[in-house]
């Protein structure tokens, strides 16, 4: 059984809840007590209908103001696949919340609403998908009931959309009609809809390929952490322990290590239960090279004939998140990259994208809260990335203002500088 | 070179081995970061579980911190024993945090009455041993299952210089890069199980063939009714007029103070008859047995604020 994370982003009208509370309900994540204590609080409240945003709404502010503050992560598993949504907000003040959810979604679920068609948010989301390197797309055309089930309308919204999305770098785009109140197409196929002879959304989520989305060319392994048993058992053992962020790595590979540049062979991948003839991402091992090298946390080992850029200087796109501070050509902050941490400073604001329509603004300089744009930035030590639409893992990176120690900005790297 | 289908099948994860590579992860990320970090372990299935994980994550090397229990004296003996056992097994030190001595030492003070728990006294007397032993990060078995406001916490959860969780002010938490940067008297807890669910955490234990406290399993015991639930006879609880002790088969879903942590029917004796109870339960596992999540719909979110696991 695969797992597979996807994320949902929109308002409490379009029905998003309503479908989240389906998936979970049907697959029986919900759980009676559960759905007993909404179904009072709903009634309390004045609902006159079972709030399913009280689900996922569970801290008190969202509950007094009856919206969704936060990115919830909910759970569900069919007999296939087990699933993990990230449930965010949709409005564009939420932008920095949409770009968290979607940082580790294989896939993202659109809903539109097929009586009104294609809004701004819809391709607001879409932009921010792709952005953020999810691999799939699924659309939704909810409320197909409202409109009779009709063919046309679900045909007329699917082709503005795939006109819109050629410009998105999204390999993989589905389109379902659906009604997630009345569950037409979520769970079973509906009877309602002979004409659509896709699966239903709940088949698609089982069967969508995800295990070709990593990057499985390029071998890429950050060490985390240096094991040295120090012990008789192991007395000369020394590991490398770490996530593999890229590729295949087998014993007998040829490796380089960066960034000292010297090279060797893999002479075993360890796990407690026993070593392993491969790795790839994202587990978890440890690995031991056949020479004795000065390697620490922040080195990147890596395929022989096959190396990342190692720069100093490079472009990126970052959305800015933080409320009392802003992203201006002269900031200093400090910046984590893979297993890497060291300093950055910004050299230029290049664009401010406009995620509703992705028309660039080059006279900008300023990046406020929700506001992404393309940077010019420049590192105190080299990093070793790929480009972020190439690897998500080598390719993405956070900023941290030292003075509040908090997560001011999320980047994901276009290309080295000369 | 592999082939396209050869790669896949490489790359082709389980649930499990996914979650697992993702705790491991968090877990060094842990260790490599932090001065002082400290796994809150009490014997319970969850804190087992992520016991077994930091033991994969540095093996052949020992665990590179110290297991901490706050201890509220409520204990079930199983869980204590097991946990001693355990602690000896991978060479770790144990740190226990004690809610009595707190009492004897007049720096807390006991409830009292049929309904009396050290539920909350534990905030106190983690803080404490938090403060005392200088940990800057502290691991967690919670799950972002078990309750609305855990839904919604961070992998890294930021805690103030007294302890206490801000859901509104929260960091952004991105890919699998953590920001564990915080200043003097601040730390983290960290839960490195965030995206287990209940039923994971059973196929982890069938899988990995891990040993837990034989109270999970079904056994005979002197219970009572109260508010719905089956709570255990023993020494730490008084018993209101009306409620009679029997004898039932029960097992315990979660393993928390004798004084809140209520018992479920059950003929499951083995692995697989308690994971099969489990697929077919409609009641959550906090709803059906911890009594200290009962006080009102945000009762976790406002312990948590206090500085609660």
């Amino acid at each position: 059984m695969e797992l597979l994370r996807f994320a949902t982003c929109g308002s409490v009208d379009d029905g998003k809840s309503t479908l989240i509370g389906r998936l979970l309900f049907d697959s029986k994540a919900i759980l009676q007590d559960t759905w007993d204590a909404i179904e009072l609080s709903s009634k309390n409240r004045g609902d006159e209908y079972v709030n399913l945003a009280l689900i996922t709404d569970g801290l008190r502010a969202e509950r007094e103001q009856g919206i969704t503050i936060d990115v919830a992560y909910r759970y569900f598993a069919t007999p296939r696949r087990k699933f993990i949504i990230a449930d965010t907000p949709g409005h564009v003040q939420y932008t920095r919340n949409m770009v968290t959810g979607a940082s580790t979604a294989h896939l993202a679920l659109i809903l539109i609403d097929a009586r009104q068609g294609i809004l701004e948010q819809s391709r607001r989301h879409a932009i921010i998908a792709s952005l953020l390197g999810i691999p799939h797309l699924v659309v939704c055309v909810n409320k197909m009931d409202l409109v009779d089930n009709d063919r046309a309308t679900f045909e007329r919204i699917r082709d503005e959309f795939a006109l819109f999305a050629r410009k998105l770098q999204v390999r993989d785009i589905a389109y379902i009609p659906i009604s997630a109140l009345k569950g037409d197409n979520v769970v079973d196929r509906s009877e309602h809809m002979p004409w659509y002879e896709g699966p239903a959304l709940l088949r698609y989520l089982e069967e969508v390929e995800i295990a070709l989305d990593e990057d499985l060319d390029d071998p890429r392994f950050p060490v985390q952490y240096v094991i040295r048993p120090m012990s008789d058992a192991h007395h000369d053992y020394r590991g490398y322990a770490g996530t593999v962020a890229g590729g295949v790595f087998r014993p007998g590979d040829a490796v380089r290590v960066l960034p000292s540049g010297l090279t060797s062979r893999i002479r075993s991948i360890d796990r407690l239960e026993g070593a392993i003839d491969a790795a790839v991402p994202p587990m978890a091992v440890t690995v031991r090279l056949e020479d004795d090298l000065d390697i620490s946390r922040g080195d990147m080992i890596v395929g022989v004939d096959n190396s990342p850029h190692v720069a100093s200087e490079f472009e990126a796109d970052v959305c800015w998140m933080a409320e009392r501070s802003q992203l201006t050509p002269g900031t200093r902050l400090a910046i984590k990259q893979t297993t890497r941490s060291t300093r950055v400073l910004v050299r230029s604001v290049e664009s401010r994208l406009d995620v509703n329509s992705l028309d660039e603004d080059p006279t900008i300089d300023t990046l406020r809260l929700n506001e992404i744009g393309r940077v010019r930035l420049r590192t105190t030590q080299p990093l070793f990335f790929d480009p972020y639409q190439r690897n998500r893992l080598t390719g993405s990176f956070i900023l941290i203002d030292e003075a509040t120690n908090n997560t001011v900005a999320a980047g994901m790297i276009r290309r080295p500088l000369p | 070179m592999t082939t396209a289908l050869e790669r896949a099948q490489l790359a082709r994860l389980s649930h499990l081995q996914a979650l697992e590579a993702e705790s491991i992860h968090i877990i060094r990320e842990v260790a490599a970061e932090f001065e002082r970090p400290g796994l809150l372990f009490s014997g319970g299935k969850d804190s087992i579980v992520m016991l077994r994980l930091a033991e994969k994550a540095f093996w052949p090397a020992k665990i590179p911190f110290p297991a901490v229990h706050i201890d509220t004296g409520h204990n079930f003996p199983e869980a204590i024993e097991y946990r001693d056992r355990r602690v000896a097994e991978l060479g770790i030190r144990l740190v226990v945090g004690s809610v009595q001595q707190a009492i004897d030492e007049g720096r807390i003070r006991d409830e009292t009455g049929p309904r009396a728990s050290r539920n909350r006294l534990q905030t106190q007397v983690l803080l404490e041993t938090i403060a005392a032993h200088r940990f800057d990060a502290v691991f967690g078995g919670a799950r972002r299952d078990e309750e609305k406001a855990r839904a919604k916490e961070r992998v890294y959860s930021f805690r103030d210089d007294f302890g206490q969780w801000d859901p509104k002010s929260q960091r952004p938490e991105l890919w699998n890069l953590y920001n564990g940067r915080h200043g003097q008297g601040e730390h983290f807890r960290v839960f490195p199980l965030s995206n287990w669910t209940e039923l994971d955490i059973w196929q982890y234990i069938a899988d990995e063939d891990i040993e837990i406290p034989a109270i999970y399993f079904a056994h005979r015991r002197d219970v009572f009714r109260r508010d719905g639930m089956l709570m255990a006879v023993g020494p730490f609880v008084e018993r209101l007029p009306g409620e009679d002790p029997f004898e039932a088969n029960v097992r315990f879903r979660t393993v928390g103070d004798m004084t809140c942590t209520a018992a479920v029917e059950s003929d499951a004796f083995s692995l697989e008859q308690v994971m099969a109870e489990i697929a077919i339960t409609r009641i959550s596992e906090r709803g059906q047995t911890r009594a200290d999540d009962r006080f009102s719909e945000a009762a976790m979110e406002d312990r948590k604020r206090e500085g609660y696991f």
